[in-house]
């Protein structure tokens, strides 16, 4: 993120300059996002998700870490409903961004709004609130701000279709011998652990990791749905208890 | 066929949530239980998935050590803890089961 992202004077910025500074903000992120991308191909695949439906899923659901669950969970034989619950919970957290951008949103058309609520990712949105946020406190007029919106988020797109694609490819190479589908639950603890701030978030994910086990003979695999429920009551217990 | 359908409503699903306060309720604001509870849901549910898959084999509860997954796991969660790298725990996690399941 470069300082002289902070406008000073009362300046306006032209649709293409708003466009590439959101190019610009999403590349150390991008950095990030291509290892991630990849894994998920070749995890999908090493699941038993086909190659083509690999793929849709990026550009259909379009986020990360259902994604790896919606593979992972389609790898157990999970009924489709439970699956497409799983990913429902998984991704609540886009309504946040959504009540954040849309202030911002405000007055764009239609087809604006729609086209940015597909591109509102974790990755998007993180530099793009950054930047709403400062051309506030920088007094700038502010009406091109969504070409930076659209500059970040087609960005991410493009990157996130071709990382998962270029694993989906790299999978399909890789024999089933090797327990690469393991790589999932690493994934899952690598994205957990560092979540895990205090007390209340501990909690929770103990609460839900001790109760999958003892539910998980429920059927349709509503272990799952159910476990996740716990933890998040228990996170919010301990949270109200201190 | 199950598979496109959970696409296809996922997409959709998750679509609609990303719409929601950008086009369906706009001017509403998120009441404030829901705001604390959708904080937990990325520890709640990551964790549910991955203690089955850690402690359960062939559908049993597998505590022993023969349970290359279990160990290999926790060597990646102490990993995470302290890296907080996602490729190292990953690469950590994946080098300790293979060798496990060599020497097993």
């Amino acid at each position: 993120m470069s300082n002289d992202a902070i406008p000073t004077t009362q300046k306006r910025y032209s649709p293409q300059t708003e466009f590439l500074d959101g190019i610009k903000s999403e590349l150390p992120i991008l950095v990030g996002v291509i290892p991630f991308g990849l894994i998920y191909g070749v995890v999908a695949v090493a699941a038993g998700v086909p190659p083509l439906a690999a793929q849709a899923m990026s550009a259909i659901v379009f986020a990360g870490s259902s994604q790896f669950l919606m593979a992972q969970l389609f790898g157990t034989a999970t009924p489709a409903g439970v699956i497409v619950l799983a990913a429902g919970i998984v991704n609540l957290r886009h309504a946040l961004y959504s009540a954040s951008v849309a202030p911002y949103l405000n007055g764009l058309h239609k087809a604006w709004k729609w086209l940015l609520a597909y591109l509102l990712t974790d990755e998007a949105y993180a530099v793009t609130i950054i930047h709403y946020r400062q051309s506030e406190e920088g007094q700038d007029r502010p009406e091109n701000r969504h070409w930076f919106f659209l500059g970040a988020g087609l960005a991410l797109w493009s990157v996130w279709q071709l990382s998962t694609a270029a694993g989906i490819i790299l999978g399909q190479q890789v024999p089933g011998s090797w327990s690469l589908d393991f790589t999932l639950t690493l994934t899952f603890i690598a994205l957990v652990v560092p979540a895990l701030k205090d007390r209340a978030a501990v909690a929770a994910a103990l609460a839900a990791g001790i109760a999958a086990l003892l539910a998980f003979t429920l059927p349709y695999k509503l272990g799952l749905v159910v476990a996740a429920l716990v933890g998040i009551a228990v996170g919010l217990l301990a949270e109200a208890k201190k | 066929m199950t598979l496109w359908l959970s696409i296809l409503f996922a997409g959709a699903l998750t679509y609609t949530i990303r719409l929601s306060f950008i086009q369906l309720f706009a001017n509403r604001e998120i009441p404030a239980f829901v705001l604390k509870a959708l904080r937990f849901v990325p520890a709640a549910v990551l964790t549910a998935i991955i203690t089955p898959e850690l402690f359960i084999q062939d559908g049993d509860l597998s505590l022993h050590l023969a349970n290359g997954r279990l160990l290999a796991g926790l060597l990646a969660i102490l990993v995470a803890w302290r890296t907080r790298n996602v490729i190292l725990t990953i690469l950590v996690g994946m080098a300790a089961l293979w060798l496990l399941q060599w020497l097993i």
